[in-house]
């Protein structure tokens, strides 16, 4: 009987999209170190922005600071990062709901173990120095007052 | 909502508004989004029994138990029966193009294919469906649906369990197979046939 084949296949594809103006305006903020939201007709503000009002379909066009700080509304731990992961150490990952956002993004939680975090609890951003205009700009957040 | 849809929505149009932090910076517009998956790839009977065989310098199909169609690549089943083809069938390593795309633009990763090049469907002689080449050997604007074509395969001593034993297909010189048979049309006039009788 044949010998079992087996290949080491990868599979890569180096896009680049375009992003048109409302996660545009979100990825130039990070880059310029701050964070935005989009206004909804009802005055509540999302959180990463989206170009659509989730409900009614409107367009959205009212883009607002939000944060630097936040509540941590939900995590869980990551040990190890996988090989492609922005970070190359056991994190957190959690929903963080920014200051005057209603709605919670998505971002790495930079603490040394699970003990440090808590649902409710607040943290902040904390920025790379260079910065370009993409998500990793933001290095994650840490517990409000671990970088005084 | 608008009800015209060739208007853009204004949140496409770039009327957006910026907190005044923002005035005057220059706007983000594009952003990198690579994506790589490794995997480790193990072939199933069938691809490991058509890439065994590459190694002898043979392209094998498999043969539909249902009406006789042979499959290349072969796959173990006819998917359109889900039957299982557990017959080869050796092929030769002529055919005919089916249909071609000639690249004018290099691929990231793929130095090794110098621009312009052309790919296309292969259909083998026997075969009912067509697989992929590339072809070589003749000017890409001479390139035609129906062209007779040959494998051109490395040499003995380079030939592994692999489709990239065949570096290319050039053309044989023969006359061309009419385009009303050439590639899947040739398929769906033996379907229609089928129909008929």
């Amino acid at each position: 009987m044949a010998e079992r084949l087996r290949a080491d296949l990868v599979l890569e594809y180096p896009f680049t999209r375009t992003t048109g103006p409302v996660i545009g305006a979100f990825l130039t903020g990070l880059r310029e170190g701050i964070i935005l939201g989009i206004r909804r007709p009802d005055g509540t503000v999302l959180c990463p922005p989206t170009e659509y009002d989730p409900e009614s379909s409107e367009p959205l066009t009212e883009l607002v600071e939000v944060g630097p700080g936040g509540e941590l509304v939900s995590w869980t731990w990551v040990d190890p990062p996988r090989s492609q992961s922005p970070w190359d150490r056991p994190h957190g990952l959690g929903l963080i709901r920014l200051d005057g956002a209603a709605t919670p993004m998505v971002h790495g939680l930079l603490v040394s173990g699970p003990d440090e975090l808590a649902v409710g609890m607040r943290v902040t951003a904390r920025w790379r120095s260079e910065r370009e205009g993409h998500i990793a700009d933001l290095e994650g957040f840490v517990p409000e007052g671990a970088d005084q | 909502m608008s009800a015209d849809p060739s208007v853009p929505p204004a949140a496409l149009s770039g009327e957006v508004s910026l907190p005044e932090k923002l005035a005057g910076v220059e706007l983000v517009r594009s952003v990198r989004t690579p994506i790589r998956l490794e995997y480790d790839f193990i072939p199933g009977d069938a691809s490991s029994g058509y890439l065994n065989a590459f190694a002898d310098r043979k392209i094998l199909g498999q043969r539909s138990p249902v009406d006789g169609a042979v499959f290349v690549p072969p796959r173990g089943v006819d998917p359109r029966h889900g039957a299982a083809t557990p017959d080869y069938v050796e092929l030769p390593d002529t055919g005919h193009v089916g249909g071609f795309c000639v690249t004018r633009l290099p691929i990231p990763g793929r130095d090794d294919l110098e621009i312009p090049y052309v790919s296309a469907w292969i259909h083998l002689d026997g075969a009912d469906i067509g697989f992929l080449g590339l072809v070589g050997g003749i000017d890409t604007a001479q390139v035609r649906m129906g062209m007779r074509v040959r494998a051109v395969w490395k040499p003995d001593d380079q030939l592994g369990r692999t489709a990239e034993n065949i570096l290319y297909w050039e053309p044989t010189g023969e006359p061309d197979v009419p385009v009303t048979a050439a590639g899947t049309n040739a398929w769906h006039a033996k379907q229609a046939e089928g129909d008929q009788g």
